[in-house]
């Protein structure tokens, strides 16, 4: 059987199509169920996710390196945990944005559909073996990603924030062709395979010229400075849930364009490209742990606090070694777990009307509602980085990194940054337990989506006691 | 599975008594205290297999427990107490139990959460006693500041958020560098555990940093000057329960860091930087002293007070090199080594028991200002008995456990140095003078105004807490033999440690 140019051996591609396939169905779906059967999309969304998490654990599960599709496509152990990773993500995301979304009348099916398509975007990501996926996966993540800021139509601040978003990504999408220009014309290649193979052989202008604006690019998309305009905006303007998925979904495609990218795909040529991630990653923890302090919007802290994390994320692949590379997955991992649950929250205590992100609307939550403070308490410790959770072994995971390979410098220089950091997660811990509530409303109960947000927040604090098992993980992703 | 240790059984059965706490939250309160008192009283009551069996006379660990934890990263789970870890672990779970007696009836707010902060709080702190994985230390050390905040914060005075904000950012800094040192020495040694970085040969640049950055740690929790800054603050803002952990538990933690870590692994930089540890210290015992003898406010005094003592203890733990060099021999010096260990416990149980004694006057004045009273002593007999029992104890009167420790750090320093024994020697009188005078204005005289003469005496749950604590300061006191006995080897060890440089051959 030969359809579309699908194989046999196209299994290991069965993800891709699975989310192709449904956001589809879905759309359908939507058409056929009518506005009274709209929880019906949601529903058949988070069902398709789940097939997929079943579909990529079984059919999907390649564990060898396998490239596929003229050399376009590449499956392995990382790709494969990256889009476990992404389902779980996505199905999370969309569960603690159900409410949300039908209480604003974005109830749509479009919704979902983009969020697919956003997925199928970090998939191909996550796949990229050739210059040419790498732009199919961004900008398919991307355009999604336009779209769904500027969902809620008749929201100034989205409009403004989808407009930024859209022109500064615009930009970047220019500056990322223009790189890989610049490196075909040079290396006369577009496959990752053969461009890794490729190393220096003197100064070569062209080629670093290419690696500079493809590093801008990954800077871009990761929201790290110089590049960060766009990210405070964008997480504050967008809608909630658009956020969550920005901060979580997106950001599991963020590591993987520069894990493909530059650790692989410039694999030879470390010297090249270790420096200027250095650079970035120390100007994003400045800028990022520093703003935050001055933010009164929770969406907005987090936007810089996603700066600075990103800023770790970077440092780890500023080694240009596997370690760091190790360390900056299970950083991303952990920081989409801890993240998944904070924005969950301010889902959860939104409602019609009334958008629960301002830092003073947290004033006296533990009075409120004792569990929700207690989750929000071990979130922001965590993303702090104090122990026993698991933001706590992200940092160290980097700052060993960051020894390991020589850079004593830049370790302190982390360290004493993220008690800068500290002190804007207490702020919210401090208006919580230690600022009496007023006249503010309790919470609504909802329990379905509390018992979730529990069992994500246990797992920042049970990974947090025993974190061997996802370490090893990423041990054996990188060897 | 595994047997559970009875380490394991001291640490994480306070920590699931706090859960347990928490879970029966504020409307059942009363239900909630009897679960924290009865976890409390559990855990001490751990120890006492603890104590009977820890064998004196071996420098090894003991109830060793060891279990792989995190493969990846070379750390395991892994316990042990050894002389200098012990009295500490007992000090902690003995200091919990009055902690949650006094604040029995007083808390009104948010008790379930109240005692359940003390109780993980517990667990975590005995978890920096037993770990002998630093990884697990730097767990254990660092997760006990997030307890520690909420309960300053939530429960503290007026300005408790810049206290607790002043505190955890404080110790937070000091911290992080401690673990860039202990990462270093982790890519060095292959793993975690603290024997093997401590038998880690390392160059003398290499441990000048690796104690400086352990330094910083350590000066921060013990608090020594110029970092001292955020006690006053964190003590007075604090709640009375919150003032005696950290004066009888958390300080002793730097002390403690300052004796497994600092000397042990770099002895050589610990050598070399002798003369700024002494420095310190005496500026500490001296400056702070005078400090104390000037405030208005009676938590703050004591914090003073608290900072001039653990000025014993780092000055007890780093004479070593100056007596060496003085007499060439190390005889003396385990004079200074011992009497820090025994002013660290005993300053927990004089400064712990001072704080529960402002406390009860708190509770029934809202006031901590000295000019506040005057004259309890004719409405509150039996407190101002207690009071100034205390006040004595915490100015070195012999026949209490004050006078051990100071007395064998003084001793310790005659050998170094007569100016040094001259300089610490000063706190008897500074220490006496702002002792006597705290108890002269507060508890003397006549009577000072109505609100003095409305005073009721303890009731019985105080009497019982003050009691108890005066009858161990007394008996160390008086009979110090089983704590110096116990701790013996292991200081004799560490004194080996100590002199025994680490520069490689060829390294220097």
């Amino acid at each position: 059987m030969n359809l579309f140019g699908l194989t046999a051996n196209s299994w290991p591609a069965v993800p891709e199509i699975w989310l192709a396939l449904s956001a589809c169905l879905i759309l359908m779906v939507d058409v056929y169920g009518g506005d009274k059967r709209r929880g019906l999309t949601a529903t058949v969304t988070m069902l398709a996710l789940l097939v997929g998490v079943v579909l990529s654990s079984s059919f999907g599960m390649v564990l060898q390196r396998t490239v596929l599709f003229n050399g376009l496509y590449v499956a392995d152990g990382l790709g494969t945990f990256l889009k476990l990773a992404g389902f779980v993500t996505m199905a999370i995301a969309i569960f603690y944005s159900q409410d949300y979304l039908e209480q604003r009348g974005m109830f749509g099916g479009e919704y979902y559909v983009l969020c697919l398509n956003g997925l199928l975007g970090v998939f191909v990501l996550i796949s990229a073996n050739s210059l040419l996926t790498v732009y199919l996966g961004i900008e398919l993540l991307s355009l999604s990603l336009y779209a769904l800021v500027a969902f809620d139509r008749d929201s100034g601040i989205a409009a403004e924030a989808a407009i930024k978003y859209f022109v500064l990504g615009a930009i970047a999408s220019g500056t990322l062709l223009y790189g890989m220009s610049m490196l075909y014309g040079m290396t006369g290649t577009l496959d990752l395979d053969t461009l890794s193979g490729i190393v220096r052989h003197g100064p070569d202008g062209g080629v670093i010229i290419g690696i500079a604006f493809v590093v801008a690019a990954i800077a871009f998309k990761f929201g790290a400075v110089p590049f960060h305009m766009w990210v405070p905006d964008v997480y504050q303007g967008a809608p909630t849930s658009v956020t969550l998925f920005i901060a979580t979904v997106s950001t599991l495609g963020s590591f993987a364009l520069i894990a493909r990218l530059l650790s692989h795909g410039l694999a030879g040529l470390p010297e090249l490209w270790t420096q200027m991630l250095m650079a970035v990653a120390v100007l994003s923890l400045l800028l990022g742990n520093v703003a935050a302090i001055a933010q009164t919007n929770l969406k907005r802290m987090l936007a810089y606090s996603a700066i600075a994390n990103a800023g770790f994320v970077l440092l780890g692949f500023a080694t240009g070694q596997s370690i760091g590379y190790q360390a900056a997955l299970n950083f991303t991992i952990a920081y989409v777990l801890t993240t998944l649950p904070s924005f969950g929250l301010i889902l959860m205590l939104s409602r019609s009307g009334f958008e629960h992100d301002e830092i003073a609307d947290f004033k006296g939550l533990s009075a409120r509602d004792p569990l929700l403070a207690a989750l929000m308490l071990v979130l922001m410790f965590s993303t702090a980085g104090v122990p026993p959770f698991i933001g706590f072994w992200a940092k160290l995971w980097i700052i060993q990194a960051l020894l390991g390979s020589g850079h004593l410098w830049l370790a302190v220089f982390a360290v004493v940054i993220s008690v800068v950091g500290a002190f804007y997660y207490l702020r919210v811990v401090w208006y919580m337990y230690f600022e009496s509530a007023g006249d503010r409303p309790p919470a609504e109960p909802r329990s379905r989506m509390r018992l979730i947000l529990l069992l994500n927040t246990l797992a920042v604090a049970a990974l947090g006691l025993l974190p061997n098992a996802l370490l090893d993980i990423c041990q054996r992703l990188f060897p | 599975m595994r047997e559970l240790g009875l380490l394991s059984v001291v640490i994480w059965l306070p920590i699931a008594g706090g859960i347990v706490t928490l879970g029966l939250g504020d409307a059942r309160a009363h239900l909630a205290r009897w679960a924290a008192l009865l976890s409390s009283l559990l855990t001490l009551a751990a120890c006492v297999p603890l104590y009977m069996g820890f064998a004196n006379g071996t420098a090894k660990f003991q109830f060793i427990e060891r279990t792989e934890w995190i493969p990846a990263l070379h750390s395991q789970y892994y316990l042990g107490v050894d002389g200098i870890s012990l009295p500490l672990i007992v000090l902690t779970a003995f200091m919990t139990v009055p902690v949650i007696i006094a604040g029995w009836s007083v808390v009104e707010k948010r008790p379930a959460q109240y005692f359940a902060a003390f109780l993980i709080m517990e667990g975590l702190m005995i978890g920096v006693f037993a770990a002998l994985d630093s990884l697990l230390f730097y767990f254990f050390w660092e997760a006990m500041l997030i307890p520690m905040f909420v309960i300053i914060g939530i429960w503290g005075g007026p300005r408790r958020v810049y206290a607790t904000l002043k505190f955890f950012l404080y110790t937070f800094l000091g911290s992080v560098l401690m673990l860039v040192a202990l990462v270093y020495l982790y890519l060095k040694a292959g793993n975690y555990s603290i024997a093997s970085m401590q038998q880690l040969p390392l160059t003398l640049i290499e441990q000048r940093w690796l104690f400086l950055a352990f330094l910083v740690a350590f000066a921060v929790k013990v608090p020594m000057w110029p970092v001292h800054t955020w006690l006053p603050d964190a003590h007075v803002e604090a709640p009375t329960g919150g003032s005696v952990i950290l004066a009888a538990i958390m300080l002793k933690m730097g002390g403690y860091g300052l004796l497994r870590f600092s000397l042990p692994i770099t002895p050589d930089a610990s050598h070399e930087l002798d003369w700024l540890m002494v420095a310190l210290s005496l500026i500490a015992i001296v400056y702070i002293a005078f400090v104390a003898l000037v405030q208005q406010d009676m938590k703050k005094l004591v914090a003073y007070s608290s900072i001039a003592h653990m000025g014993f203890v780092t000055l007890g733990a780093f004479l070593v090199f100056f007596i060496l060099s003085a007499t060439g021999t190390t005889k003396g010096a385990i004079n200074g080594l011992d009497g820090a260990v025994v002013q660290m416990i005993s300053h927990g149980l004089i400064s712990g028991a001072l704080f529960l004694c402002i406390g009860v006057l708190y509770d029934r004045m809202h006031t901590r200002e000295i000019s506040a009273y005057g004259g309890v002593i004719n409405v509150m007999p039996k407190f101002g008995a207690f009071m100034v029992l205390f006040a004595l104890a915490n100015s070195g009167l012999p026949g209490t456990s004050g006078f051990i420790g100071e007395f064998l750090v003084i001793l310790a320093s005659f050998k170094a140095s007569f100016w040094f024994a001259l300089l610490a020697g000063t706190i008897l009188v500074l220490g006496a003078a702002y002792n006597l005078w705290l108890v002269k204005r507060v508890i003397f005289g006549p009577v000072a105004n109505d609100k003095v003469a409305a005073l009721k005496d303890l009731d019985a749950r105080e009497f019982l807490v003050l009691g108890v604590l005066a009858l161990t300061v007394v008996l160390i006191g008086i009979w110090p033999a089983p704590l110096l006995n116990m701790m013996e080897a292991s200081v004799t060890h560490l004194l080996q440690q100590v002199v025994t440089s680490k520069i490689a051959v060829g390294l220097r």
